[in-house]
């Protein structure tokens, strides 16, 4: 059994305007101990997916899905106590930004120490030590120091690294990182990076990645996922996706990525993601899509099986060429 | 810390000899001196009137006069009152207790009310119950307090007979002061009921004083909450599962805070001038009847000096709130 087990989740939005689906289907397993990595653009509903199977999403925000369960407990009936009890302890979560993610009101010691006292009730010295322990696991030189210090005296990369430690407080089996590198130097990511994948190496937490960055995706993923305004397109395990891509938008992210670039000029997709109110009535990535054909315009794509990295599409890529395409060359000559 | 506080002070200096100046003239533009206003209509023979004047100082130029009351001034020398030739500085610490006593009592009233109230409305922003907290809160923050003293006594003690109409204790009762404060005098001094009738004195006088601070702070409380609710680190509070009472009661309201503790210190300052209402419609003998009685008999020096110790406890105030700013929020106490 999976550690966590999503199965077709969607999350509807109350909007002045209507409702607005963000997630639309998506599903995901992640097994014990492994880094999968959720990818996508913005706006392509990976972030708020993870904020459902967290139960932080506002109350304007409605949450449905066949099964959506970590380490075999059922989350989407469940009483909010007998959540929070799962929440910060067994499944922990770290954001984007770590210098408004830290309260700054309090100690870094205090902050890691408040889910230790709540969760596992450990007396004063018990959670001196672990804190200690958890700062000097995330390679924050001089902890002892580091206890007493306030958010605003830590920089970015800090902050993080203090972020992950109360991610870790309470020895948590999953992990989700939503964006970790994002808001922080190019040189520091990859130190954090480096530090997830040794902790997980470590202590055998697994990893949800969400990250729009093909290149973290690289370094750190075993499996992903591949996100297009609210659908998961592709799901492969890394390598293959990388080698041979099966939904046309993974081959374009791919050919995008600018140490692929051959030409003088970056490759790009063209267009943006759809939005609530422009979303096209057969395939979503059809109005950016070098390969659309009337019947991607008119009729939802299928879900295809496992050899084609259940790409959600018509003529899924097999080795860059659109398999059932009427005119398979016809997209190489417009992108041309 | 230190050049903080010089910084502060030198800019007590001129606002104090502003003050000075503004009120020693405004009042002697007031028609009528404190010989005139002490004989009445009939009027006295022009020769007895000018020695009259003569005696106070009267018939020197308004500068002379002025700078021979700075010069006292310089000497902790708040001149003597004309009507009781008391010393105004004696006069002002007998009766200040009673304006200290009421003016704490309102504004625990208010905090102790108006921020339940302004974190209750931001929880439950935009439904029935906010709407009807906040109407009530401008309603009140409106409020004429001559108006609504007067309402509160024909309703309460005139029609229910449940509160005394004016004064801080019952006659019956006599004992020393050995505070000022009549709470607890009446505490101390052993008579049975003295304490319960003290009480009931306040509570009109408290709460006619604590509404307009009582709604500017719900209002302040609720804006910022509402600020603060929606920051990262409230996220990350749910995101380490804790209780909804720790997230909004310690990792949210510690930060709303820092607001709201302006606008108490503010709101201190102005009640010293609602006090002088209040104390005038329940006879409450404190500074502001003393100063509201010595506009009637134009006794200049009780004028002078009163306003002048009640400008230096605004500026004192201000100035604690300033320090307390730091012992809240971590980021100003580090900032030098």
């Amino acid at each position: 059994m999976p550690l966590l087990e999503i199965e077709e989740l969607s999350v509807d939005f109350k909007t002045s305007a209507g409702p607005f689906r963000a997630v639309d289907g998506v599903s995901l397993a992640v097994e014990a101990g492994e880094i999968a990595a959720v990818v996508g653009e913005s706006g392509s509903g990976k972030s708020v997916a993870m904020l459902a199977v967290m139960g932080l999403l506002p109350w304007s925000a409605t949450v449905s899905a066949k099964r959506l369960a970590f380490d075999g407990k059922d989350l989407l009936g469940i009483a909010p106590r007998q959540r929070r009890r799962i929440v910060g302890r067994d499944l922990a979560m770290i954001f984007q930004e770590p210098m408004t993610s830290l309260n700054p009101c309090f100690t870094v010691g205090w902050q890691i120490g408040e889910a230790l006292a709540v969760h596992l009730g450990l007396s004063k010295a018990e959670r001196r030590a672990r804190t200690l322990e958890l700062l000097h696991a995330v390679g924050i030189p001089a902890p002892e120091r580091r206890l007493a210090a306030f958010p605003h005296q830590l920089s970015g990369g800090m902050s993080q690294r203090v972020m992950i430690a109360m991610a870790l407080a309470c020895r948590p089996k999953l992990i989700i990182a939503d964006e970790p590198t994002t808001a922080l130097d190019v040189t520091i990511q990859a130190q954090i990076l480096d530090l997830l994948v040794r902790l997980r190496d470590e202590t055998g937490t697994a990893l949800v990645l969400i990250t729009h960055d093909m290149g973290v995706v690289a370094e750190t993923a075993e499996r992903v996922a591949v996100h297009y305004a609210g659908q998961k397109v592709e799901e492969q395990d890394v390598r293959s996706l990388f080698r041979d891509p099966h939904h046309p938008y993974t081959a374009a992210l791919l050919a995008a990525l600018p140490e692929r670039a051959t030409g003088r000029m970056l490759p790009s997709i063209a267009g943006t993601v759809p939005g609530a109110f422009d979303r096209p009535p057969g395939c979503l990535f059809e109005p950016r899509c070098r390969f659309a054909t009337a019947r991607c315009r008119d009729k939802a794509p299928p879900r295809q099986g496992a050899i084609a990295g259940f790409a959600l599409c018509h003529y899924p890529l097999a080795e860059g060429r659109p398999v059932g395409h009427p005119d398979p060359d016809a997209g190489r000559e417009r992108a041309a | 810390m230190l050049s903080f506080l010089i910084r502060r002070l030198s800019v007590v200096v001129p606002t104090f000899l502003a003050i000075a100046f503004l009120t020693f003239v405004a009042i002697r533009l007031v028609p009528g001196d404190p010989i005139e206003v002490r004989t009445g209509e009939r009027g006295i023979a022009p020769e007895r009137l000018a020695l009259l004047r003569h005696e106070l100082g009267l018939d020197r130029p308004v500068v002379v006069q002025f700078l021979d009351y700075l010069r006292g001034l310089a000497h902790g020398d708040f001149g003597v009152s004309i009507s009781t030739k008391e010393p105004v500085l004696r006069e002002f610490f007998t009766l200040f207790p009673a304006t200290l006593e009421l003016a704490l009592a309102a504004m625990l009233f208010a905090v102790i009310l108006g921020v339940p109230i302004g974190v209750v409305a931001a929880l439950k922003r935009g439904t029935v119950l906010d709407y009807a907290l906040m109407g009530t809160a401008l309603a009140g923050f409106s409020m004429p307090i001559f108006w609504w003293g007067l309402l509160l006594i024909l309703f309460f003690s005139v029609d229910l007979g449940w509160t005394p109409v004016s004064g801080r204790i019952d006659l019956l009762y006599y004992f020393e002061p050995v505070t000022g404060f009549m709470l607890i005098d009446s505490l101390l001094s052993d008579q049975d009921g003295a304490f319960l009738s003290a009480l009931a004195h306040l509570v009109l006088p408290t709460i006619v004083l604590g509404t307009i601070p009582l709604a500017t702070i719900a209002r302040m409380t609720r804006s910022a909450m509402l600020e603060v609710l929606s920051e990262d680190y409230v996220r990350t509070a749910r995101a380490k599962g804790m209780p909804p009472f720790r997230v909004v009661g310690i990792h949210a309201l510690r930060n709303a805070l820092i607001p709201v503790v302006t606008v108490i210190g503010l709101q201190t300052g102005m009640l010293m001038g609602g006090a002088v209402l209040t104390e005038h419609i329940f006879a409450w003998p404190g500074i502001g009847s003393w100063l509201i009685e010595s506009i009637e008999r134009r006794d200049y020096p009780v004028l002078q000096g009163g306003i002048l110790l009640v400008s230096g406890l605004v500026i004192l105030i201000n100035l604690m709130v300033d320090l307390a700013y730091g012992a809240l929020n971590p980021r100003i106490r580090h900032g030098r």
